[in-house]
């Protein structure tokens, strides 16, 4: 080969190897990313049934229940017009209670009951997800139920 | 009046800012020699003032000063010492006057190391530098003043979050930002150069240096948030693709990038203009991190308060330095072509597909870290991108990447004979399928489908990378720095890759529930709950529990985690038990009360997780150690 044609190779392998890389991130990308539904959406069956995704609003007060002793729990999620009830094995994290914002990462099963696999409540008492926040505010006309203080929202580093 | 003295220092730290960009800039430019003999003092005073400005936050929070807002909201007045230093840069306005006065101090760094090079070309780094600062003070003067006054002043603070009361997180940002930082020393020089028209060996020799020593910096930072991620946040891992840890993340893989094609810039005079752009995007990383973070644009851990004022503050200064730095890049690079060639299988096509495939990477990371905002601002919905993405995009090029190191580091500048170190190759491939199968078979048993070939490619580059030096030791040959640290560096990556790979695989975890007395089983080791008692620290009470971990009968660990109630803020902090055994780390996490006397307990068994770490500092410490290089010290003369 000329140095040429080892040159317009190099390239041509470069170009082919970069494009394969994009195809399967893509794929990996399509299979993989989780979107964000809240009560109402559930209810309205916008959310699909046999794919994981993240489920977001308020813990209802006084719905959490769990057998005394037991990793197992259920409580239900609303956006104060829906209600989607969430089971759960396992710990659950520092901030999370009632009348407080949560994302759950799971699947819904047939009987209309989320399954997950993992609860997220964020670091701050009066920290509410941003996704949560704008999924309630938009069913109250622009008005939160709980209002986080903006000074007090911390830690960036 | 000690704070206002801050305020104004940091009023009169732009000035300087402005005048040293000035004289920098427009000095060489009209060829006036007394303008830019003004740039160094320009930068003298830049520094002794922001110094005082941040000495002067330091000074209100070590003396309670609550009537300054900042020091209102994150301290108080039982919080440690330590802590009410650190809790400086605990928040948004702190943290950006240490981004401000580490800048300064990179450029008093380079001010004090440059007069060997050129007084036009130092002039105009500085000058560049000078820029990035004046954008950097207008923002916290405008924006995000930490000396803004809160009257009445309340009688006590309100307390630094518990989360960031930790010495690991007191020293993360600071090295963070001194990597994110020191790109802006290869930016400067970047852009000098394309001033200027000219860039040849020379150059590269003077940048490498300052490269390599903010890479290293970057790397501690990043490898001290992981750490503390592990055991303070109770997350239980090293790495969780968090939007945040990726924007630091980012930069690093295009400094890395940047590390090794300046390598060839150096010694060959080729890839100048991609050394260029390189520089260009680890900087503008930099700035996007800050951004990302700062502007509270993303879901996570670090983003709590969306300020969208400071977010177009930040946006526009991004738009202007990135965009100003491509538009002189796209005028100038056709100038400063390289013309030579090199064979297929020399240390420079090496490196061309090591840039290539760093460059993957960090599309792959940049397309799931930004694909959420996208979607959400074009109104496609709420989505977000989780490991199940990241892991396999991201091990697609990196794992080549580490096999390509291995072999790469043996080639030959220019010639494209790899025959002559066939053996040496061959010979650390050999041990490190012995390694790999006494790992899987004899250590630990079974294994995943990565498992194996993790073992492989990290045990080839560790091996692999010692060939030489022990080479050099068996014929009495000398060893330079470079090579050391060259050597220690990426024999680190390979350990790196062991330890991950080992953590991935062998993992046992669980949560069980206990109550006193009680026990549960995690694959092979059992935890036994003890006791739970009540316990008091300096601001705070806590639940603490004894747990007695054994495996297969023999007791191994006694921990003792903690559920501390943090007075102040009134917030629950989980502090995890760890046992930190040379080959793996035992812990316990409590979880919360179950009722009927049991508790949640999260029980991990990790092997070698904290030699992810380690090999991380020794990375860094390679890195340190080639920049301590005698020929990046000699005068600088032309070649």
């Amino acid at each position: 080969m000329t140095p040429r044609q080892r040159r317009i190779a190099l390239v041509v392998g470069i170009l082919a190897g970069v494009s394969v890389a994009g195809l399967l991130a893509l794929s990996a990308f399509r299979d993989n990313v989780m979107f964000f539904f809240d009560p109402s959406q559930v209810a309205a069956g916008e959310a699909p049934i046999d794919k994981r995704f993240r489920l977001g609003g308020m813990v209802r007060p006084g719905t959490v229940e769990r057998e005394a002793g037991s990793l197992d729990m259920s409580f239900v999620v609303t956006d104060f017009q829906r209600d989607v009830k969430v089971v759960y094995t396992g710990v659950v994290p520092d901030l999370f209670r009632e009348n407080q914002g949560v994302v759950a990462h799971g699947h819904l099963g047939n009987d209309g009951i989320f399954v997950a696999d993992e609860i997220l409540a964020k670091h701050d008492e009066n920290y509410m997800p941003p996704e949560v926040a704008e999924a309630i505010k938009s069913k109250h006309g622009g008005v939160m139920p709980v209002d986080p203080d903006p000074r007090k929202a911390k830690p960036e580093t | 009046m000690i704070v206002e003295l801050g305020h104004f220092a940091l009023v009169l730290a732009l000035l300087a800012a402005l005048s040293q960009s000035f004289f920098g800039l427009v000095g060489p430019a009209k060829g006036q020699a007394s303008w830019m003999a003004a740039v160094r003092p320009a930068v003298y005073a830049q520094f002794a003032l922001t110094s005082v400005a941040l000495a002067a936050l330091v000074y209100a929070f070590v003396q309670n000063d609550f009537s300054v807002l900042y020091v209102a909201s994150n301290s108080n007045s039982a919080l440690p010492l330590l802590y009410r230093v650190s809790a400086v840069w605990g928040a948004h306005e702190g943290s950006l006057l240490l981004w401000s006065w580490i800048l300064v101090g990179w450029a008093l760094a380079v001010a004090l190391l440059s007069r060997s090079l050129p007084v036009e070309f130092a002039a105009r780094v500085l000058g560049v530098m000078g820029l990035i600062s004046v954008g950097f003070l207008l923002f916290t003067l405008a924006t995000s003043n930490p000396f803004e006054r809160l009257w009445p002043a309340p009688p006590d603070g309100r307390d630094l979050n518990p989360l960031l009361q930790d010495p690991a997180l007191a020293a993360h940002p600071p090295m963070l930002y001194a990597g994110y930082v020191g790109f802006a020393v290869a930016f400067a020089f970047a852009c000098a150069a394309m001033i200027e028209g000219k860039l040849d060996q020379q150059w590269a020799r003077w940048m490498r240096p300052w490269t390599t020593v903010a890479w290293a910096f970057l790397t501690v930072g990043i490898g001290l948030g992981s750490w503390w991620a592990y055991y303070e946040l109770g997350w239980g891992g090293y790495w969780f693709w968090d939007p945040v840890e990726n924007a630091s993340f980012m930069p690093w893989l295009i400094g890395t990038a940047l590390i090794h094609s300046l390598a060839v810039t150096e010694k060959r005079g080729l890839f100048k203009s991609w050394t260029l752009l390189l520089a260009i995007l680890a900087f503008s990383l930099s700035l996007l991190g800050t951004f990302l973070v700062r502007s509270g644009v993303l879901v996570s851990v670090h983003s709590f308060a969306a300020d969208p004022t400071r977010g177009l503050f930040i946006l526009a200064f991004l738009v202007v330095v990135i965009g100003g730095a491509l538009t002189l890049y796209a005028w100038r690079a056709p100038v400063l072509k390289s013309n030579a060639g090199f064979e297929f299988t020399s240390r420079e096509s090496f490196l061309l597909f090591n840039n290539i495939l760093l460059v993957v990477a960090t599309a792959a990371v940049f397309a799931g870290t930004m694909a959420p905002l996208i979607a959400d601002s074009l109104g496609l919905g709420t989505l977000s991108v989780g490991r199940q993405y990241f892991d396999p995009v991201f091990l697609l090029p990196t794992l080549p990447l580490i096999a390509l190191a291995a072999v790469g580091s043996h080639s030959l500048w220019k010639k494209g004979r790899l025959r002559e170190r066939r053996t040496g190759i061959l010979v650390a491939l050999g041990a490190a399928a012995l390694l790999t199968a006494v790992l899987v078979l004899a250590v630990w048993e079974g294994a995943k489908v990565l498992t194996p070939i993790g073992f492989l490619v990290g045990g080839w580059l560790l091996f692999s990378a010692l060939v030489d030096p022990i080479d050099r030791w068996r014929r009495r040959l000398s060893m330079t720095p470079a090579i050391l640290g060259m050597t220690i560096a990426h024999a680190s990556l390979g350990f790196f890759v062991i330890s991950v790979t080992a953590v991935e695989s062998y993992t046992r975890e669980r949560d069980i529930a206990l109550a006193v007395g009680e026990s549960g089983t995690v694959g092979e080791f059992k935890y036994e709950l003890r006791s739970l008692e009540f316990v008091e620290g300096p601001n705070y009470d806590a639940l603490r529990g004894e747990i007695a971990v054994s495996e297969s009968g023999v007791p191994i660990s006694l921990l003792h985690p903690e559920k501390r109630n943090y007075w102040v803020q009134r917030q629950q902090m989980t502090e995890a038990g760890i046992d930190m055994q040379w080959s793996r780390d035992v812990f316990a996490a409590l979880g919360e009360d179950l009722g009927a006397g049991r508790w949640s307990v999260r029980a991990q068994v990790r092997p070698l997780i904290n030699y992810v770490w380690l090999a991380a500092l020794l990375m860094a410490i390679g890195g340190i150690v080639a920049a301590l290089d005698r020929r990046y010290r000699r005068r600088g003369e032309a070649t």
